[in-house]
């Protein structure tokens, strides 16, 4: 059995702003001027990424099953990881011969190189007396014969999916010179119904779909949800009681209190990257402003005063300004301030209407939705200049970054149907694919990195 | 009761906006000899005992039968201004509501599919906000007018055209109590 590789596929080369996402490859749209990694020749690679060896084959309290199904369903994660990224070729454990045991300490080098693997990825799982998971994992030039990094972790056995995230995190980290996303959550509505009568429920998910978990019921109408920067809590805007208002829900207890106590409407709650400081907007009288609240609660201070809707906001990754949306000038424009207020200034003239911003967490780019006719998700610097395309669909709005700046989910409606889904993109604007959720979703909002 | 009769809304829908600056000047109690129940412009006049069929007065079921759609004002797109349609609506609501003073409302503002999700909820508030100041120019205590928005939450034409977008950026009175 041979692996199969596309042909060299340059994605580092600065070329023009894209128009049409889909357009084939070989063109030279897309792409973008902060390259994905410092190589510029960087490649698709092939990556052998054979079951996880076990020492005997025990039982686990992981929904995997024992040691030797769990070895097998850590390579899967690992290779779906990668696959997902676009970046790699990975060829996964049901393709692969089963690594025995002893291989572990020297890898059988000639025998992947006349299967065409370029890397191997190969690790094991050992099911330890104390209900842990010790799950090792190593990433090996193929050609060079080297071991390029090697990383051991300790897991409860229902967190097993961690440590594949963990063992893909140091592949695409090593690989690409990337700050690794995959072990990271992301917080979403969960939307069923007609299109008259959506229920809408807070959930969560892994960055991959898996571990799934609706928090609330639905009674309530609930939005724009917000991981807080621990995972402990969600902040979101709920119609508990009847009017929007924000909260802040607690998720080990279950609990949720308001974030602050006002008889006017509360949107778009965001948290500060240190998650000390809580950004909301609220409305007096149709005029919606921007106020901070300490995460722990106390008096709110007044960010924007200028009549009209000024909404949103998304701290720079230091914590010292932060980008928002404002219709001060006649639309939908972005602004930034620094983070008590002063100076506000109109970033975004580039025509059409430019919600949501988000800051990379990078500190480099801001990604947002542009609307001209269609909502389509774009990027730009924190300056406000060159403005690129990401997606172009009839209904793309809400960015949120990766962890590492790198990938955009944003959330995608169809026309007519209403129906939802969350997709995400590179920043090349090629490598876009959809989230599997068990039902519609959207407003998701990416944790960061575990 | 010349000045009770002035404010009926088939006789003086228009001739309010001059004669009367305010509407708590017309009537600014419902006398107690006032007809039971409003005549609806959808009620026919042939109808054989209108008065004894009709809803009853000051109810939900009467607000919207006197309205006749009157209930539902529109804007364009991106706008919160009242136009001079939803201006007449307007009108016409508060002459119901000056008839029932113990009445409260709540003005639901809404918005079209094609905004973002946040916007919109702030939008669909300054929608109904604007909808709450006309009314209170009219003479109607803020008091009695709460405002909620449901942004792009809750259409009520499914369609992903124009006309759908149309009929869904709108603000809606409800009479809660």
């Amino acid at each position: 059995m041979i692996l199969r590789f596309l042909p060299l596929l340059l994605i580092a080369s600065p070329v023009a702003a894209q128009s049409v996402p889909s357009a084939s490859p070989t063109g030279d749209q897309g792409g973008l001027a902060v390259t994905i990694t410092a190589d510029n020749a960087w490649q698709d690679l092939g990556v052998a990424i054979p079951a996880f060896a076990t020492d005997a084959d025990k039982p686990t309290a992981a929904s995997a099953g024992g040691t030797v199904a769990l070895g097998h369903a850590i390579a899967d994660v690992i290779t779906a990881d990668l696959k997902n990224n676009g970046l790699f070729k990975p060829v996964g454990p049901s393709a692969l011969p089963m690594l025995p045991y002893d291989q572990l300490a020297a890898p059988d080098f000639p025998g992947w190189q006349a299967r065409g693997a370029e890397m191997l990825v190969q690790g094991a799982v050992v099911a330890g007396d104390d209900g842990m998971l010790g799950v090792s994992c190593g990433l090996y030039d193929v050609a060079l014969r080297q071991q390029l990094k090697l990383a051991n972790w300790k897991f409860a056995a229902a967190d097993w999916r961690r440590a594949a995230h963990k063992c893909a995190d140091m592949v695409y980290s090593r690989l690409s010179g990337e700050n690794p996303f995959f072990d990271s959550r992301i917080a979403y509505i969960a939307e069923t119904g007609t299109k008259d009568h959506r229920v809408k429920r807070l959930a969560i998910m892994d960055s991959d779909g898996a571990n799934h978990r609706f928090i609330t019921t639905g009674q309530a109408l609930a939005l724009t949800p917000r991981y807080s920067p621990d995972y402990r809590s969600i902040l979101y805007l709920s119609y508990f009681n009847g009017a929007p208002r924000i909260y802040v829900y607690d998720v080990a207890t279950n609990t949720q209190r308001l974030i602050t106590e006002s008889r006017n409407p509360t949107f778009a709650p965001r948290w500060s990257p240190d998650g000390q400081w809580v950004l909301y907007s609220m409305a007096i009288s149709g005029n919606t402003n921007i106020y901070r609240v300490s995460a722990q609660g106390g008096p709110s201070q007044q960010l924007t005063d200028s009549p009209g809707i000024n909404i949103g906001g998304s701290y720079s990754p230091d914590g010292r300004k932060i980008v928002f949306e404002s219709d001060r000038s006649g639309s939908q424009q972005i602004y930034v301030m620094n983070a008590d207020g002063t100076d506000q200034r109109r970033i975004t003239f580039m025509g059409g209407r430019a919600a949501t911003p988000e800051w990379s967490p990078r500190g480099d780019l801001i990604a947002f939705t542009h609307i001209a006719g269609n909502l389509r998700i774009a990027v730009m610097t924190p300056q406000g200049q060159d403005m690129r395309y990401l997606t172009d669909s009839w209904q793309d709005e809400a960015p949120t970054w990766s962890p590492n700046g790198r990938v955009v989910q944003f959330f995608r409606t169809t026309r007519d149907s209403g129906h939802t889904g969350i997709w995400q993109v590179d920043l090349t604007g090629r490598n876009e694919r959809r989230l599997p959720t068990p039902v519609d979703a959207s407003d998701p909002a990416w944790g960061p990195s575990r | 009761m010349p000045s009770a009769l002035l404010c009926r809304p088939r006789l003086v829908r228009f001739a309010l906006m001059i004669g009367c600056a305010s509407l708590a000047a017309c009537a600014p109690k419902p006398p107690a000899d006032l007809p039971p129940a409003p005549e609806s412009p959808s009620v026919s006049s042939n109808s054989p005992a209108p008065m004894l069929r009709g809803p009853l007065p000051g109810s939900e079921a009467d607000f919207m039968a006197a309205m006749a759609g009157q209930d539902v004002i529109h804007f364009a797109l991106d706008k919160f201004n009242i136009d001079p349609v939803s201006s007449a609506a307007l009108q016409a609501q508060s002459q119901w509501l000056s008839r029932y003073p113990g009445k409260h409302i709540t003005i639901e503002g809404h918005c079209d599919e094609r905004g973002t999700r946040d916007y919109n909820l702030a939008l669909g508030e300054r929608r109904a906000n604007a909808a709450k100041n006309f009314l209170t120019s009219l003479g109607i205590d803020a008091g009695r007018i709460s405002t909620i928005s449901y942004g792009k939450e809750r259409p009520i034409a499914m369609g992903s055209n124009e006309d759908a977008w149309a009929r869904n950026r709108r603000g809606v009175t409800v009479i809660v109590d």
